[in-house]
């Protein structure tokens, strides 16, 4: 029964690896569907095993370094998401990656908030991908990514957190032979109200877990104003060993028989090997083995990264370029232009009223074509992965967005099944989406591990493989038509984004009928997550799907960031065009979606919107809806000679609830870093490769380009929304409708460069 | 063999002399806190301090290394109580963390020969890459370190968004409340009713 319910498992893990990624960014009712039968399956295995899986064992403990250390010996299971040590230390498992968000931090939060336990005893611990799929995926969905990790555990984290507060009374309660009813729990120490006796979580806890869990319906979570740990600004529980490099990244990994490999991808997107001569790299020192890893791949093993990397370098190598070694920028350009116009692979998402004659009989008509290019993700922790493999057993020591994935490729690529497979996932070193879909780095990493039976083999991607050789953020052109009556009112919209889809690249089967609705991220009618909140009576959105060799893939606030920008900043050439105030204009176009309102209507109290500004300072204004939060910003900018300084931001976020606001503010503040991409870098494509390949060529957010950053928190408590994604999106559209005030020229083509602008 | 002395203990390795000195450090010796991210001496993630210098190990040869004092991140302090480590813990830094040693070991260098730097000494001296967008807190902690009285900490402004029920409002209310600090940012209180989560009260 449980082998076989693995190879289910996992098999469709495989095959649906880019799906775990997409599923809220995709739209919700076709992925429930396509996965029904799966997701039927996981429940009832779950509800089998008892919701909360309750046991007396602690789940076999994963060896790696950044797990919180647990005395194997002592500590008690209350359930899956709460081990208790008899000095009173609570364990809360984590099941979602860290990667700087601080996910880990808010779901811990969120458990001990239920649990009535003492915060400063709390460590948090991740599972891994085996450890869940040997018990049933009690831990659920390991995949972060699409701002998730908390919006969509939320209620069964807090709920497990309930579950074991429940058992722990009632296991004092039967200690004392006392109703549960005269009981009170505060910081891990249960009282006897009538006689003031008190219990500490770690002398009930083993009788706890003997105990029948709760059912889930009688469970009744705290309302969010009685919380007193969640909502609450308090510190990230992995900030001290970030300060003395104690913390264990994935690249870190080094058991004494390690094997360092370097590995090199053919330049041209889908091009081979046509031949290399490992002769003379054979004789240099340290070097172990030449690997031919697939038909596009070789990767050099030393006993010393540098030593493989520059042996690598030096290998002749001819390569099999084709028809794409002669794409470029130019032609891509081209290609996509086509699709403006085009009546061929186009579809309209949205086409209410009468746009073609309400554009023509508008008394103004405003026209304007916007292009974004590709970027790169740049996680500072170059894509690597360590992988040990034996005929009887394979591991890896990865950093992951999803765990399970990089389990299923190392299955799959070792040849090995699931249960004789683990993988480690560490913090990772930055991941922004590049590392959730396909997991690449595993399958190169296994397969030279091979070559080398019980040495741990660490593939790293040098900075210029790992930049070269990403899913990019996906190229696009979109042009906006826009009619206004003769007193200024936006009657007609139209929208068409030409361009490159990251379903047709990670999951085809999400393109339903052709029409892959992903790449309108932000324009959906439907409310829930990233809905469109102008109304506008005669109203057209359409997709283009235009696709290149380039690889492409979710890069964080998937789509929004280019949607926010079209949409955004034609809007301020409307809203000058009516003659109106930006801030009024929109006001007046958002009434129906209250929630696009008030987010917006926050940012302008907070940010002062039209105060009286210094000289030669201008405001830009901008709102957005993604990841199930609304968004907006204003940005204040000055302007000389072409070189751009922000001189302040105002980013406003309701994301419903907020477990932790000052990580949430963290979340914005790097937003703007990551947003400024939008403006200022971009992977260009020459003879069929990426031009910039490192950070020399690369242009890239840094210090001395940021402006004073102020956090508007802005939650109505009324629904879950994320975090760490949807605040970029506004980001660049309000520095460019800002620019556009200073010099009366709105900026259509990004990188900045392209305008003849530069962000200093 | 080439000697080093990293973090006041000697070490011998055998490699060669233009191995760069990160890749003595994390595959030779084991010290991994010194990070990779470019290897071309751009994004900052590999400073170390050489006899008190910030320098970027990734290109910089282990022979011209040697008989000179070394500090990685493990050596800038005995149990990370430096003014910048405490900084950078009380104001919560670092988010994935990853190029948080360079960081860290290229402002204590600054605030050393520098005891209070401006806002241009600090964009001038910090050029490391973090893609995470750090950069605010990093400023904010550095000034704290150096007490320069303007470690402004992250401004969050609570602000009640129209349209919510009646319930909501208790729960905001209760929220507003509890989490929000009096404002200290003259600038930011000019503009109207605002709130500072000050970290140092937090």
């Amino acid at each position: 029964m449980f082998a076989q319910w693995v190879s289910v498992a996992i098999t469709t893990t495989i095959k649906l690896n880019s799906r775990e990624i997409f599923m809220t960014t995709t739209q919700p009712s076709t992925w429930i569907k396509s996965t029904l039968t799966r997701r039927a399956f996981l429940v009832s295995s779950a509800a089998a095993s008892g919701a909360l899986s309750v046991g007396f064992h602690v789940p076999a403990l994963a060896t790696t370094p950044t797990k919180a250390a647990t005395d194997k010996a002592t500590a008690v299971e209350v359930n899956a998401w709460v081990v208790i040590q008899p000095n009173d230390e609570c364990i809360i498992k984590i099941a979602r990656a860290e990667m700087g968000q601080g996910t880990s931090t808010g779901l811990a939060q969120l458990v001990a908030e239920e649990l009535e336990c003492d915060w400063n005893k709390v460590k948090i611990q991740h599972i891994t991908p085996g450890e869940n799929l040997a018990r049933k995926r009690v831990w659920r969905n390991m995949s972060t990514g699409g701002s998730r990790g908390i919006r969509e555990s939320q209620e069964y984290v807090r709920q497990g957190g309930a579950a074991a507060r429940m058992m722990l009374l009632q296991a004092a309660a039967k200690t004392w032979s006392v109703p549960v009813g005269d009981l009170k729990v505060s910081k891990g120490v249960i009282t006897h109200m009538p006689t003031a006796r008190t219990l500490r979580f770690g002398q009930v806890c083993a009788s706890a877990a003997t105990l029948t869990p709760p059912d889930v319906g009688t469970i009744t979570l705290k309302p969010p104003y009685l919380w007193t740990i969640a909502g609450k600004p308090i510190k990230r529980l992995d900030t001290a060993q970030k300060v003395n490099g104690a913390l264990k990244y994935a690249i870190d990994y080094r058991p004494d028989d390690i094997l360092f490999a370097a590995l090199k991808i053919a330049p041209v997107f889908q091009s081979t090997i046509k031949s290399f001569d490992a002769s003379e790299t054979l004789k240099r020192r340290g070097i172990k083995k030449v690997v031919r890893i697939d038909d596009s791949t070789v990767a050099v093993v030393a006993d010393n990264w540098w030593r493989a990397k520059t042996a690598l370098d030096a290998m002749p190598i001819t390569w099999e370029e084709g028809e794409n070694g002669k794409v470029s920028s130019a032609s891509i350009a081209e290609h996509l232009r086509e699709g403006l116009t085009s009546d061929k692979n186009v579809f309209a998402d949205t086409n209410t009223g009468k746009f073609s004659e309400a554009f023509d009989k508008s008394s103004k008509k405003i026209e304007s074509v916007y292009s974004t290019p590709f970027v790169t993700h740049a996680c500072m922790e170059p894509m690597n992965c360590t992988v040990r493999y034996t005929p009887e057993r394979a591991e890896a020591w990865v950093p992951t967005q999803n765990a399970e994935a990089a389990l299923a490729a190392l299955a799959d690529a070792s040849g090995l099944p699931a249960e004789k497979c683990e993988a480690y996932n560490h913090t990772l070193g930055g991941g922004f989406g590049r590392r959730g879909g396909p997991q690449d780095y595993v399958r190169y990493a296994t397969i030279v591990a091979k070559e080398f039976p019980g040495r741990p083999v660490k593939v790293l991607w040098s900075r210029e493989e790992d930049m070269t050789h990403d899913i990019f953020r996906p190229i696009g052109l979109c042009k906006l038509q826009a009619g206004l009556d003769d007193k200024g009112n936006l009657t007609a919209l139209s929208l068409r984004v030409s361009g490159q889809s990251i379903n047709a690249h990670l999951a085809p089967h999400n393109i339903v009928d052709g029409k892959d609705r992903r790449q309108l991220q932000g324009y959906w009618p439907e409310p829930g997550d990233a809905q469109l909140g102008y109304s506008v009576p005669n109203l057209k959105i359409e997709y283009a799907m235009r696709n290149t060799h380039v690889p492409v893939g979710p890069w964080r606030g998937v789509n929004t960031n280019q949607n926010a920008i079209y949409l955004e900043c034609f809007m301020e050439e409307v809203a000058k065009a009516s003659g109106k105030d930006s801030l009024e204009f929109r006001r007046a176009l958002l009434k129906t979606h209250p929630k696009h309102l008030g987010v917006l209507n926050a940012v302008a109290d907070k940010a002062g919107w039209g105060r009286t500004l210094p000289a030669g300072v201008h405001q830009g204004i901008a709102q957005f809806m993604g990841y199930g939060s609304y968004t907006a910003a204003i940005a204040e900018v000055s302007v000389t000679n072409g070189k751009v300084k922000v001189l302040r931001l105002v980013l406003a976020t309701n994301c419903g609830h907020v477990v932790n606001p000052d990580q949430v503010a963290a979340q914005v503040e790097g937003s703007v870093a990551y947003g400024f991409d939008s403006l200022i870098s971009e992977s260009s494509v020459a003879n069929g490769r990426i031009v910039e390949s490192n950070f020399d060529r690369y242009k890239i957010a840094r210090m001395v380009q940021m402006p004073k950053i102020e956090t508007v928190l802005a939650p109505t408590f009324d629904f879950w929304g994320g975090v760490g994604e949807p605040t970029i999106c506004v980001v660049a559209p309000a520095i460019m409708n800002a620019i556009y005030t200073a010099t009366g020229k709105p900026v259509r083509s990004l990188p900045l460069k392209n305008e003849g602008l530069e962000l200093v | 063999m080439i000697s080093l002395q990293i973090n006041g203990r000697k070490n011998s390795v055998d490699v060669e002399p233009e191995m760069p000195l990160l890749w003595v450090l994390r595959d030779e010796i084991g010290l991994t806190g010194t990070k990779y991210g470019c290897g071309v001496a751009q994004c900052g993630s590999c400073t170390v301090l050489i006899d008190g210098a910030p320098v970027r190990s990734c290109s910089f040869p282990v022979s011209a290394a040697s008989g000179k004092n070394i500090t990685t991140i493990e050596g800038l302090s005995a149990d990370a109580t430096h003014p910048v480590q405490l900084a950078w813990k009380a104001l919560d830094v670092p988010q994935c963390g990853y190029c948080q040693s360079g960081q860290i070991l290229a402002a204590a260098a600054l605030l050393k020969r520098n005891p209070k730097p401006s806002d241009q000494d600090i964009d001038e001296a910090m050029t490391n890459i973090c893609r995470c967008g750090s950069y605010r807190r990093i400023r904010a902690g550095i000034h704290q370190a150096a007490q320069t009285g303007k470690g402004i900490p992250s401004v969050i402004h609570m602000s009640q968004a129209d349209a919510v029920d009646a319930a909501s409002m208790v729960a905001m209310t209760q929220h507003t409340h509890t989490q929000v600090q009096p404002a200290s940012m003259s600038d930011v209180c000019s503009m109207g009713e605002c709130c500072n989560h000050d970290h140092d009260q937090a």
